[in-house]
């Protein structure tokens, strides 16, 4: 990344999440990013941005070619989410409008007897919004069980570790009406486990709340203080790819 | 109307104008809508928790698969609207415009215009119009929505006219805010009336003042300038419900064939349709001093309309107060 800075440490964090629906759950043709009956990922918390647009071009959507522009001068792989990228399906970054986006997208699928899912992921940070809890409701209320929302939970908002008091989480989404899970969000196996759960056809929505660490997979951003926006400085890309394929082979 | 898309329902014209017929209008909303919906299948409407007193339950009666109440939550009440315009729908959502301005205006922007979505705000009770007092009254918000790119806003004078602004927001791409009039509405505008997106309407010509009104200020308008023509003082009105995108043009020949003018709106009195006159007259070398018919700075109390109208200078005396006025003005004052 050209750019050297962003919402790294959370990107490498919710990046299993990602390969997990990119690569086994969602249903979605790459050369056809606009196909009616795809099943949406929407990421509501835009600032990761920067790992929805490495799964995209993983997948096939994006040019892998475009990745490094990301966040420069005039790129169109911003530092949120822009529902102008091929496969970016949210304007992300306004923290809280995810999930009634989501609810809104799952309520229109249905209406037109689609069997396309809706996956939205929001941040524990998200969960002080009110707007979150304002489509929570809704998305009960509306008995949408096409509608799969992770909450990422790694404890660090812009001001250091969770600033107003979040928990107990899963026992939140449970009372507003929605089938929950709480896993570790870096364990695949967990991950495969609770998407397969959520494919239910209950009247509920779905909750997983995914414990996932900021860093993930680079011990050394693992461990950084003030992980929130991370800066990567050019002499230590090498290193840091290193301990990042080193981990990749476990 | 130049990008009104008439391929979404086969090039439909209908002509409102013929419902009018009285004086009055019921529902204006649910006479225009539900016929629209019944001919357009992507149409759904909302609402948090104001079905009833946004005119929309006709239309939950009429389609009830397709009518959505999201409860107190403005916010996702445009949030939600949103994601149903994300699968190709028209999401017609209602509530009062204090909420979906001041509580909704980040959804509103970001949800909705940023992508230039199928949300057609539908604002009720604009400006002074409900009792209830400052919460419940609107009276900035079309300066706070006029300043989101992209989003078209509008501000009806009659229930004919809102009828039309529906139909029109119906057919034509993007986002919308609608000032809308609910319950028994009245009709000022003459039979044959047709709204135009985008387009100023000369109701009144060549007079010794002109006026520049929107929304209910253009009923009060014509009547002091029918008033007044019995005293042989012509006034001139230029109505502009569409404050976004502006007619700049026609408001540009208003104001250089009345070199004394009275603005007036039901909202305050800057921000929205009298700093636009101002703006303009400014961009195109026309600056000069011009009078006021707007709320002054201050949140307004509780009481009827016409209390209200009267206490906080926006009733039919103070336009033709203004109107007097600008007839004493001489020289540079008025250019």
């Amino acid at each position: 990344m050209d750019k050297g800075e962003g919402y790294i440490g959370q990107a490498l964090g919710m990046s299993d999440l990602l390969a997990a629906l990119y690569f086994s759950e969602m249903r979605y043709d790459p050369a056809n990013p606009e196909w009616a009956d795809r099943d949406r990922f929407l990421m509501s918390t835009g600032h990761y941005a920067s790992a929805l647009w490495a799964v995209l071009a993983e997948a096939g959507v994006l040019d892998p070619a475009e990745l490094p522009t990301y966040g420069l001068n005039g790129s169109r792989l911003q530092m949120t989410t822009l529902d102008t990228v091929p496969g970016c399906e949210i304007v992300g970054g306004s923290l809280g409008q995810g999930l009634g986006v989501a609810v809104g997208v799952a309520l229109g699928l249905r209406l037109d007897g689609r069997r396309s899912r809706v996956f939205v992921e929001l941040s524990d940070g998200e969960l002080q919004e009110g707007a979150t809890w304002e489509a929570a409701m809704s998305g009960s209320t509306f008995h949408l069980d096409n509608l799969v929302a992770f909450v990422d939970c790694n404890g660090i908002q812009a001001d250091g570790e969770i600033v107003v008091d979040i928990e107990p989480v899963a026992s939140k989404w449970r009372a507003f009406g929605w089938d929950t899970t709480e896993i570790d969000g870096n364990d695949m196996a967990a991950l495969m486990a609770a998407l397969a759960r959520a494919r239910g056809h209950d009247g509920r929505p779905k909750a997983i709340v995914l414990r996932t660490t900021s860093g993930k997979g680079i011990p050394s951003l693992e461990n950084r203080e003030r992980k929130h926006f991370l800066r990567i400085h050019d002499n230590e890309w090498a290193a840091l790819s290193a301990e990042l394929d080193a981990n990749a082979n476990v | 109307m130049s990008n009104l898309n008439a391929n979404r329902i086969g090039g439909m014209e209908e002509n409102i104008a013929a419902q009018a017929g009285g004086k009055f209008i019921d529902a204006p909303l649910a006479k225009a809508l539900v016929p629209l919906a019944e001919r357009m299948p992507q149409i759904v409407g909302l609402t948090a928790d104001l079905g009833r007193v946004t005119d929309m339950f006709p239309f939950r009666d009429a389609f009830p698969d397709r009518y959505f109440n999201v409860g107190m939550a403005e916010q996702n009440l445009i949030a939600v609207s949103a994601g149903l315009a994300r699968t190709g729908k028209i999401a017609f959502c209602t509530t009062f415009g204090t909420f979906a301005s001041r509580r909704a205006y980040d959804f509103v922007a970001i949800c909705a215009a940023h992508s230039q979505l199928d949300v057609k705000v539908i604002a009720a009770k604009p400006g002074l119009t409900n009792s209830y007092g400052a919460t419940h009254q609107p009276i900035e918000d079309t300066a706070l929505m006029r300043m989101i790119p992209g989003l078209t806003v509008i501000d009806p004078c009659d229930a004919l006219e809102y009828m039309q602004v529906v139909e029109a927001a119906a057919l034509t791409p993007g986002s919308f805010y609608i000032r809308a009039l609910r319950g028994r509405v009245p009709v000022v505008l003459p039979e044959g009336y047709r709204f135009r997106l985008g387009r100023a309407a000369l109701l009144r010509q060549a007079g010794d003042v002109g006026i520049i009104s929107t929304g209910l200020m253009t009923g009060k308008a014509l009547s002091v300038a029918d008033r007044l023509a019995g005293e042989g003082v012509g006034v001139a009105v230029l109505h502009v419900p569409t404050i976004k995108p502006l007619d700049t043009e026609a408001l540009v020949e208003f104001a250089q064939a009345h070199p004394r003018l009275v603005v007036a709106e039901n909202h305050r009195d800057s921000g929205g349709l009298i700093s636009l006159v101002a703006e303009t007259l400014c961009d195109h070398n026309l600056a000069r001093r011009f009078l006021k018919v707007g709320l002054a700075d201050t949140f307004a109390d509780c009481g009827s309309e016409d209390y209200l109208e009267s206490r906080f200078g926006l009733d039919e005396a103070a336009v033709e107060r203004a109107v007097r006025a600008a007839l004493e003005m001489r020289g540079a004052a008025c250019q």
